[in-house]
Order: structure tokens, then C-alpha cells, then sequence
């Protein structure tokens, strides 16, 4: 199929090349216009020879792909040692035009190995450029996660004093099951925007479901340094709160972020980024936010009920050595948020304030982090609550207290990789908060006398960047009764894997 | 060479008013091709290097340093055929600069000029970190950086109009130095045809095509895959029966660890090779790499 294909294009390129030699040789003279007209000629058979040969590369590339697939087994032995003439490669080198030839055809073996059956054929709707209907589909990556945990104390029991749980904050469940399986789409919309979906399958209580956990559509043409992204995302707060969990070093979140932000803050919004044209890096952040979700509740303020600010900066010190630093702040409305128990919920009303402080160091021998690297992370997050607590007690009728109170917690964690593929980590925890009032006494607002903390340490091997596996131990000292907990965990990301950002 | 550069710029009266004008600013991502944008636009660009000569440019952070770099730059010059594919989106993205996105003037791939060898007929992660435009270490052969400074002197020139003369007779003058140095080496390299190597990874195609280097195998299993006590043990075994290599080659990046034990065992000479510029002072200019990279080759016994 292959040869004759080429047969058939070679005859009738070389009838096209003759064609105006034999022009020339039969004008004996041949006047200027004739002269020109022949050059025109031959310039248009230039082209086209040089149009079909890159359609005949390019179906040459799809029956390749084709015999591929047909002999998968044999093909991995071949591409060991590619049989490259350097001869023939060093001759072709300076010979090249500077034009640029984006796509270069392979180099095809000129025996054809026997075709099945029928070999692909380009679309009637390709066009000239053989282009197929889903060169437009977008990037897509899909990250699937395990883990099995295991619990001295009994998980369902599980809360943390003085900070009723919201959101997705709590423990993993206790034995084998599937954490998030991701899959994300990306693409340009168009040369102004770009957009990106993130949705999780997620098997809760033996229940199954999508979730839509990103959702954001942003600009990439506006001048000055500035960038405005609308839709569903995690709100720019934080180091943590930004990266998904594929990305953590940890198998689960700092205690901070699950006692203050419900594991993480994802809302509905838009955010305007400004960055600075400075030596060093220097970015403002704002979003308001509709505020349905811890630390919101309820979407007050007419569905605007919540709304951040940020700045970060960073640089490098010397050449082995990175920082970046971050403030934000988190205002958000809650009208009858509802966190703790899931059968006996306390809800608060009223504003909540969250001032974070965030940095980050990393160091690596020269910048080469491939080989080895080291990492430390801390974040420090101060709260304060004003409103009203609304409780729910035992045979009761429901009634409001009081509340404005402060609470405050961190974290520091440090990674180090001392060669290629293996990781170590140890992590810290610590929060204080939760009110003494004896009107608060059996609900989980109630400070028992310790502050809550945690120590964790980790192992994680990963063969590519593409897979990873881990082992994770935890001195639990934040709930009521003191636990050591493991866990193992997998990731593993297959089709398009984004980028990581610092 | 100063004096050469005096004589295009008064030929052109461009001399008069320098202080007008405001330098080109110039993000590439690796500093071979850095040096050569400094080789074309001299003191007309202010080029800055996102990696280093220690640095492997498959594995970079997305640096807050690299972010406010490309937010500042006129012109992002880099290898593409995605080597750059784990940070530079990352930088681009946070970056807010519209001039430097994919598909405008102020974006350059070097890869998009030359001839690509080792391009996939299909890709599979199973084969490891294999790029499907085809192997992205283009800077190693001196005949392909002509091509890429042809199309980068003009895509300067595009960007900064103004300056479009000294970027011509820039690049002319550096046409010809190289001419000269590339036919020297050439002739040099003759003896290394044929020779047969051992790599880390698949970093050296373009060497290879160049020199006539045969590639035995390479230490990482697949590419992007740190090597592993089997595989060397296989490679050892292959070395054993086929009679042994000439070389074991390595870039600075790369642990020589695994080289080391090869070596060690098979008594092949173990060569550390730069791939880009920087790095020694051997090394400072696109000229100090190739003739660098000769002397040790040539140099081993």
C-alpha cells in the first residue's frame, strides 16, 4: 500500500518536473514574458510537489502507526538501538533550510512490513492538513489515588476539641479504599482565555460520585501584568490551598487546614491577579466569592459572602536556593454553617477573619533537584469568629449563643530527598483554640484542657514522575485520646500531567 | 570582533542615538541559548538564563525568580519539542505577559528549526519520558546552531525593529566565526567515528549524528528513570559479550554514580561531557562547548 502510494505520487512529480523542460526545449526563443511565465511555472510545481510530499509524510506517519500497534512486542527491542547513520545525518544537517519545518517526517524503513487489513485513511473532512476532528480535545490528565489506613481508636468517633470539623476535614476511612480518582481537562478557548476542569470521582459510604471541584475559566491577553479568572477554584490563600492533593507530601492535610478551611477552600468566584513588574516576584491577589462553602456557609450577603487578599514574593539565594513568602486574608459570612457531628451539627452565624502566613524554602545543589533536594514549608493561620453559635442538644429545643473568639494553628514541614526516587518527610501540628464557657460543654467547642497536635513522618518512593508510593506514620495527639496511625498510599497520573508551579 | 562591530554600526549610523533605546529583553530557557542571543545582539539584549550549566532542563521549579523574569521579557527563547514541558507552562501561566505566550512573536523554539532525530512513531509512558516531537538535546551537534541563529536573528529582529540592523550584521559575523571553528572541528573529530558509547540518558543523539558515535545503551532503563542495579547488570553483561564500548558519557547534572560501577567493572574510561555553556571556564562561550567536548573525547586514552 505504502510503495504504491509512493509510486504513484513519485510518476507524477517527475511528469510535473518534466513538463517545463520540455517547455524550455522547444521555445528555442524563448522571449522574457515566456521565460517568465516557465518560472512561474515551475515555481507552482515546486510547490506542489513540496505539498504532496508532506502529505505523503504524513500518511506515511499514519500507516507507521498503524503497523505500531500490530507489533507492539517487537517495536520496544527496536527502540533500543535506532539504527541512525551518522553519515547520512551529518550530511543532512547543514544541508537544511533555515525555514522552519515544525513537523519532520520519521525516517520509514524501506521495507514495508505486510499491513492486515484495511490501513487508516485521512478523513474526508481533514482538509489539506489531515487535521482530525479531535486535534481541538483538550489536555487531559487523570490521577488515580488509594490508601489503606490504619486507626488505634475507633475513626467515626474522631473529632478534634474546640474545632467542629467542616467541609471534607476528618480522618480517611479506616482500612483499603480509593481516595479521589481526578480527572482534569485543559485547553485555550481562544487567544484570549483558557480554561480548566477538575472533577473528582469520589466513593463516599459506598455511594459513588462526580463532583465538580474546579471549574475556572481565565484570561491570558489582559496587558500590565494582570490576569482575571472566573469560575469554581480554590481560593488563592495559603501555600496548601492551591495544590491538589496529587501534590501533597503528606497523605492527608495539616490540621490547620482541616479545622480552619474544612481540608481546603474551593468556592465559586472571581479573582483578579496583578503581577508586579519588579526584579523579583511581587503578586497581588484579590477574589470575592460566593461563600457556600466552610469556612463559609449559606452564601450570605446576597451570594457575595466572602472575599480574600493575598500578596506573595520570592526570589532565589545564590544559585542552589529558592524562597517564597505569603500573606492572605479570608473574610467570609456564614449564615447557619453547619460543622461537627454529622447527626448533631452546631451552626454558626456571623463573620469569620483568617490572617495566613505562608513560606516555603527550597534547596537543591546547584538547582539540580533531580538528584537531591530539600524542602521546608510552615504555615501559620490566626481566626476569629463573630456571631452566634446556634446548638442543637438532645431533646431539646435549639438556641443561640454568643460567640467571638479567636483561635489560631501551624504547621511546619521538611522533605528531603537524598537520591533519586526516594523521599523522607517529617511534619508538625499544632492548634489552639475552643472556649472553657460552661454553655458550651458537649458540643465540640469545648476546649478539654490540651491543645491539639500531631507529629507525622513519611517515606514515599516514586518511579517516575508519574507514580509515587507511601508510607505514612502519625503520633495523633488532637483528639480526645491519643492514637499512632499508618497509612500507604498510591498516585499514579496517566495522559497530560500539568506543570507543577512552585 | 569590537572593531568589526563598530565598523556595521557606523556603516548604518545607528551609533548616534544609543541612549534611546532600551535594551531587548531576553528569557531563554537554557544558556546555550542564551550565549547565542548574546553572540547575535551583544549589548543590544539583556539576556537571562532560567537554568544553569549544573542544572538538568527536564527538572526545573517553576521559581518565583523565573516567574518574574518571563513577566518582563520581550522575547522567550527555548528548545521546545517539550523538554521544557514540566516548568516552563507553569512559568508562562503565572507569568501575565500576553507577548511571550505559544504561537506569538516574543515565543521561539529553537527545535522548530532543525531537523529532529529519534521522533517517536508512537509514544507510550511505558518507554519512559520519551517526547513525541522527537529527542529535544538539538544544541549538541554545531551544525544545527547556524539554523537556529539564522531564524533567531530574525525573530529579534522582529521584535525589537529598531535594532534589526545590529541583529543582521550580528548574526553575519557570528555565521562566519562559527564557519570557521565548526570546519576546525570537523576535520578534528575524524578519529572518534565509529566509536562506541555507553550514555546516561538519551542526551546525546545529536552528538552522535555529528561525530559518528555508536550508541550502545544507556544507563537509565527508560528515559527519565534513574538507573537501576539490574539494568546495569544487563549492561554489563551486553558489554561483556559485544566486545565493550570506547566511552561512558555523562553530563554534569547527572549522578556519576551509576557510570562509576560500570567503569569500574568493564574498564571503559568514564567521561564527563558538558551540554551547555557555563558551567567551567573551558566552557564560557558556544565555541569554548565544542571545543570542550573534543578535547575530552579526544583527549581520553
Amino acid at each position: 500500500m505504502k510503495n504504491t502510494l509512493r509510486w504513484v505520487v513519485f510518476t507524477a512529480a517527475l511528469a510535473a518536473t518534466q513538463m517545463p523542460v520540455a517547455l524550455a526545449a522547444g521555445g528555442a526563443a524563448e522571449t522574457p514574458e515566456e521565460a517568465n511565465q516557465i518560472q512561474v511555472l515551475r515555481q507552482e510545481i515546486e510547490h506542489m510537489r513540496s505539498e504532496y510530499e508532506n502529505r505523503i509524510a504524513g500518511l506515511e506517519r499514519r500507516l507507521d502507526q498503524a503497523e505500531q500497534g500490530a507489533e507492539q512486542s517487537a517495536e520496544q527491542e527496536t527502540q533500543q538501538s535506532p539504527e541512525q547513520s551518522p553519515e547520512q545525518s551529518l550530511a543532512q544537517a547543514p544541508a537544511q533550510s533555515a525555514q522552519a519545518q515544525p513537523v519532520q517526517a520519521t525516517a520509514v524503513p524501506d521495507y514495508a512490513p505486510y499491513v492486515a487489513e484495511e490501513p487508516q485513511v485521512v478523513p474526508a473532512s481533514g482538509g489539506a492538513s489531515g487535521a482530525r476532528d479531535n486535534s481541538f480535545n483538550p489536555s487531559i490528565g487523570v490521577t488515580l489515588q488509594g490508601q489503606a489506613w490504619s486507626y488505634g481508636n475507633d475513626p467515626d468517633g474522631y473529632y478534634i476539641p474546640g474545632f467542629p470539623l467542616g467541609g471534607e476535614a476528618g480522618l480517611a476511612p479506616e482500612g483499603l479504599s480509593l481516595a479521589e480518582t481526578e480527572i482534569s481537562m485543559s485547553a485555550n478557548v481562544d487567544d484570549k482565555f483558557t480554561a480548566m476542569v477538575t472533577f473528582p470521582i469520589v466513593v463516599e459510604d459506598g455511594d459513588t460520585s462526580i463532583e465538580l471541584e474546579e471549574a475556572w475559566v481565565e484570561t491570558v491577553a489582559l496587558p500590565a501584568g494582570l490576569a482575571l479568572r472566573v469560575g469554581r477554584y480554590f481560593a488563592d490563600i495559603g501555600y496548601l490551598n492551591t495544590k491538589h492533593s496529587h501534590a501533597w507530601d503528606f497523605a492527608d492535610q495539616p490540621l490547620v487546614y482541616q479545622a480552619f478551611l474544612g481540608g481546603q477552600y474551593i468556592d465559586d468566584g472571581l479573582q483578579l491577579r496583578w503581577l508586579a513588574p519588579t526584579d523579583f516576584y511581587l503578586e497581588f491577589g484579590g477574589e470575592i466569592l460566593r461563600g457556600d462553602r466552610y469556612p463559609a456557609g449559606g452564601a450570605g450577603n446576597s451570594g457575595i459572602g466572602s472575599s480574600t487578599l493575598n500578596i506573595k514574593t520570592g526570589g532565589d539565594v545564590g544559585i542552589s536556593n529558592s524562597w517564597q513568602i505569603g500573606l492572605s486574608w479570608l473574610q467570609a459570612k456564614s449564615d447557619e454553617r453547619a460543622s461537627g457531628y454529622e447527626y448533631q451539627p452546631v451552626l454558626f452565624t456571623g463573620d469569620t477573619d483568617i490572617y495566613i502566613a505562608d513560606m516555603v524554602w527550597k534547596w537543591a545543589q546547584n538547582g539540580n533537584s533531580r538528584e537531591r533536594n530539600f524542602k521546608f514549608q510552615a504555615e501559620y493561620m490566626w481566626r476569629n469568629e463573630d456571631g452566634y453559635y446556634t446548638l442543637l442538644p438532645d431533646f431539646e429545643a435549639p438556641y443561640d449563643e454568643d460567640w467571638d473568639e479567636g483561635a489560631q494553628g501551624w504547621y511546619a514541614q521538611a522533605i528531603f530527598q537524598p537520591f533519586p526516587r526516594w523521599r523522607v518527610g517529617v511534619r508538625y501540628d499544632s492548634l489552639s483554640g475552643g472556649t472553657a464557657d460552661p454553655d458550651f460543654v458537649g458540643t465540640p467547642l469545648y476546649y478539654l484542657g490540651a491543645d491539639p497536635k500531631r507529629y507525622s513522618m513519611m517515606v514515599d518512593w516514586s518511579n517516575s514522575e508519574f507514580s509515587r508510593l507511601r508510607f505514612q506514620y502519625e503520633h495523633d495527639m488532637s483528639g480526645e485520646m491519643d492514637d499512632d496511625q499508618f497509612a500507604l498510599q498510591y498516585i499514579f497520573s496517566i495522559g497530560a500531567h500539568g506543570a507543577h508551579n512552585f | 570582533m569590537k572593531v568589526k562591530n563598530l565598523t556595521v554600526c557606523l556603516g548604518l549610523m545607528l551609533c548616534a542615538s544609543p541612549a534611546a533605546h532600551a535594551a531587548l529583553n531576553l528569557f531563554a530557557c537554557e544558556p546555550e541559548w542564551a550565549a547565542l542571543a548574546q553572540e547575535i545582539g551583544g549589548d543590544e539584549v539583556k539576556v537571562t538564563s532560567a537554568t544553569q550549566a549544573m542544572q538538568d532542563p527536564h527538572y526545573i521549579e517553576a521559581r518565583p525568580s523565573l516567574i518574574a523574569g518571563v513577566r518582563k521579557a520581550d522575547l522567550v527563547v527555548c528548545t521546545g519539542a517539550q523538554l521544557e514541558i514540566g516548568w516552563l507552562p507553569a512559568l508562562l501561566n503565572k507569568a501575565n505577559n500576553p507577548a511571550v505566550l505559544p504561537g506569538k512573536d516574543g515565543f521561539f523554539e529553537a527545535s522548530a528549526f532543525v531537523q529532529r532525530l529519534d521522533v517517536p512513531t508512537s509514544v507510550d509512558r511505558a518507554q519512559g519520558d520519551v517526547h513525541p516531537q522527537g529527542n529535544p538535546h538539538i544544541q549538541m551537534n554545531p551544525h544545527n546552531i547556524p539554523l537556529v541563529a539564522k531564524a533567531l536573528a530574525q525573530r529579534m529582529a522582529l521584535v525589537d525593529r529598531e535594532q534589526a540592523a545590529r541583529y543582521t550584521g550580528g548574526l553575519q559575523d557570528f555565521l562566519q566565526r562559527w564557519d570557521v571553528a565548526m570546519q576546525g572541528w570537523d576535520t578534528r573529530a575524524q578519529p572518534l567515528r565509529g566509536k562506541r558509547t555507553v550514555a546516561y540518558h538519551k542526551s546525546w543523539a545529536y552528538l552522535n549524528a555529528w561525530l559518528g558515535l555508536v550508541e550502545l545503551a544507556t544507563l537509565e532503563p527508560v528515559p527519565g528513570v534513574p538507573p537501576t542495579a539490574t539494568h546495569l547488570s544487563d549492561i554489563l553483561a551486553q558489554l561483556e559479550a559485544s566486545g565493550g564500548a570506547d566511552f561512558i558519557i555523562y553530563a554534569p547534572y547527572q549522578s556519576p554514580k551509576p557510570g562509576q560501577w560500570l567503569a569500574d567493572r568493564t574498564k571503559i574510561p568514564l567521561v564527563m561531557l558538558p551540554m551547555t555553556v557555563g558551567g567551567s571556564a573551558s566552557t564560557e562561550t558556544l565555541f569554548g562547548l565544542f571545543n570542550d567536548i573534543l578535547n575530552q573525547l579526544l583527549g581520553v586514552k
